[in-house]
């Protein structure tokens, strides 16, 4: 179907392999000016976009650990201050409840100083009285009895000099014995 | 007027006038002008400046198109990260992840870490410059890889051959040239056998291939584009017979799938180009490593 001529005939026609001088000038020179541009412009300002985000996210990494490590530093320095503020509070107590102690003891030994010294001072109150009630009971009670007794044996005991005698025996008998009552 | 509906869509209809028509008149039936395929000298339009001067004469579309390929590229790449954002935005991502790909993809998994960081502009440039100039074969009007003209990838392949010479002269001396060529760990017999071809692959064949490589897969894919638009026009527009204008959409329609083919190779060979270089600037670089 294909002719030989027609092959032939496609092959006619210009030496695909002859180039035109004209565009290998045009080709190199035009290339050579593309190289330049690309050197000098577009290659550096591409390298540029790259490094700056690189940088930006290693900064941004820096920047988040950074963030990171100060809320630990923080978060250990609440802990640590809780825990102070903890133990503080523990001492505070502890001393509360020893001066309190402290202090009721102190309280304590007032209140039985003072009832020491109250007691004290009645028995010596109360002493002083019955001293005097004694004194006192012992003239009268002589006084009383000699009377009695001189109406009882009518003039027997006139004669003062026995009378007191016998007084002075009654009483120190009553002495005797009352002595004896207390001691029992 | 023809001349100018030519220079837009390089799809000649009117190719009667030509001398050779004759003899590649296909015999089709009921034809009642003969179908005449594209050929090699179509790829070539007249020049622009002069206007539609014979082609090799002056300033054509192909060299307009290197041009336009230049301004794009700076303009977008600029545009994209003239106020670059830490959170970039559509066309900034767009732009950092081409770079990226370029500047990781390429330069470092080839060159290495250590050194790849200064070659990463070149590399950068030359994909771009390779894929955007594919690229303008699959845009209707402009319509032709520019790298279909071998010219433009010898320009390349020579600026990227000087290049890694240079790099290798540059890090090992002059003893450059014989640790290219002189394999290490081969028995001293073999050498006489080894050390031409080591010449003949790395300094004769090496810049050739990667310069062909480019040219004629846009090209293949650009004589495809011509062939299957001429093809479909002769079978719609010219046959009378109904089976024939069917099978002329019936090309249409394939060529879309074509399209899409076009398109992988044009970036895969943009792609190949450039790991291509990446590759031959790591051997320079560790020349003494092997």
């Amino acid at each position: 179907m294909i002719s030989n001529e027609l092959i032939l005939a496609a092959g006619a026609g210009a030496n695909p392999l002859l180039p035109n001088p004209w565009e290998i000038l045009v080709t190199a020179a035009g290339f050579a000016v593309l190289l330049f541009l690309v050197v000098k412009y577009i290659a550096p300002a591409f390298e540029k976009s790259y490094q700056d985000r690189v940088t930006a996210i290693e900064g941004g990494l820096e920047k988040a650990e950074a963030a990171q490590a100060e809320a630990n530093a923080t978060l250990e320095q609440y802990k640590a201050q809780l825990l102070e503020a903890r133990t503080e509070a523990n001492r505070i107590r502890e001393d509360a409840r020893e001066e309190g102690a402290q202090i009721l003891a102190d309280l304590k030994t007032k209140a039985a100083d003072e009832s020491a010294r109250i007691t004290e001072q009645a028995q010596r109150q109360i002493e002083a009285e019955r001293v005097a009630a004694v004194t006192s009971l012992r003239a009268e009670v002589g006084t009383l009895a000699t009377s009695l007794a001189s109406k009882i044996v009518d003039d027997a005991l006139e004669n003062d000099e026995r009378a007191s005698r016998v007084v002075d025996k009654f009483l120190a008998e009553l002495e005797t014995q009352q002595n004896a009552g207390a001691s029992n | 007027m023809g001349g100018a509906l030519r220079q837009i869509t390089e799809f000649a209809p009117d190719r009667n006038c030509r001398e050779d028509s004759a003899l590649t008149a296909f015999a089709l039936p009921t034809a009642t002008e003969p179908y005449v395929p594209p050929t090699i000298s179509d790829t070539h339009l007249p020049e622009v400046l002069p206007w539609l001067a014979e082609y090799g004469t002056g300033f054509g579309k192909q060299m307009i198109m290197i041009i336009l390929s230049i301004i794009l590229i700076v303009w977008f790449f600029k545009a994209a990260i003239k106020n670059p954002k830490l959170v970039p935005g559509k066309t900034q991502f767009l732009a950092e992840s081409a770079y990226s790909f370029v500047r990781n993809g390429i330069g470092r998994d080839i060159i290495g870490e250590k050194n790849f960081a200064q070659w990463v502009p070149l590399l950068f440039a030359t994909f771009f410059f390779v894929l955007l100039n594919n690229l303008f074969g699959a845009i209707p009007f402009l319509q032709i890889p520019s790298f279909s003209h071998a010219g433009s990838a010898y320009a390349m392949a020579i600026i990227i051959y000087g290049t890694w010479i240079a790099v290798g002269v540059k890090n090992h001396g002059i003893r450059y040239f014989k640790l290219a060529v002189v394999p290490s760990g081969v028995p001293g017999w073999i050498m006489p056998l080894m050390v031409p071809l080591e010449i003949i692959s790395n300094f004769i064949v090496r810049p050739l291939t990667h310069s062909l490589r480019l040219m004629a897969t846009m090209l293949a894919g650009h004589m495809i584009v011509m062939l299957a638009a001429s093809g479909a026009r002769h079978l719609i527009v010219v046959q009378e017979s109904l089976a024939m204008n069917g099978i002329g959409i019936a090309v249409i329609a394939g060529s879309v799938a074509m399209y899409f083919l076009e398109l992988l190779i044009m970036v895969l060979q943009a792609f190949v180009f450039a790991l291509l270089t990446a590759i031959y600037i790591q051997g320079a670089l560790d020349a003494d490593a092997h």
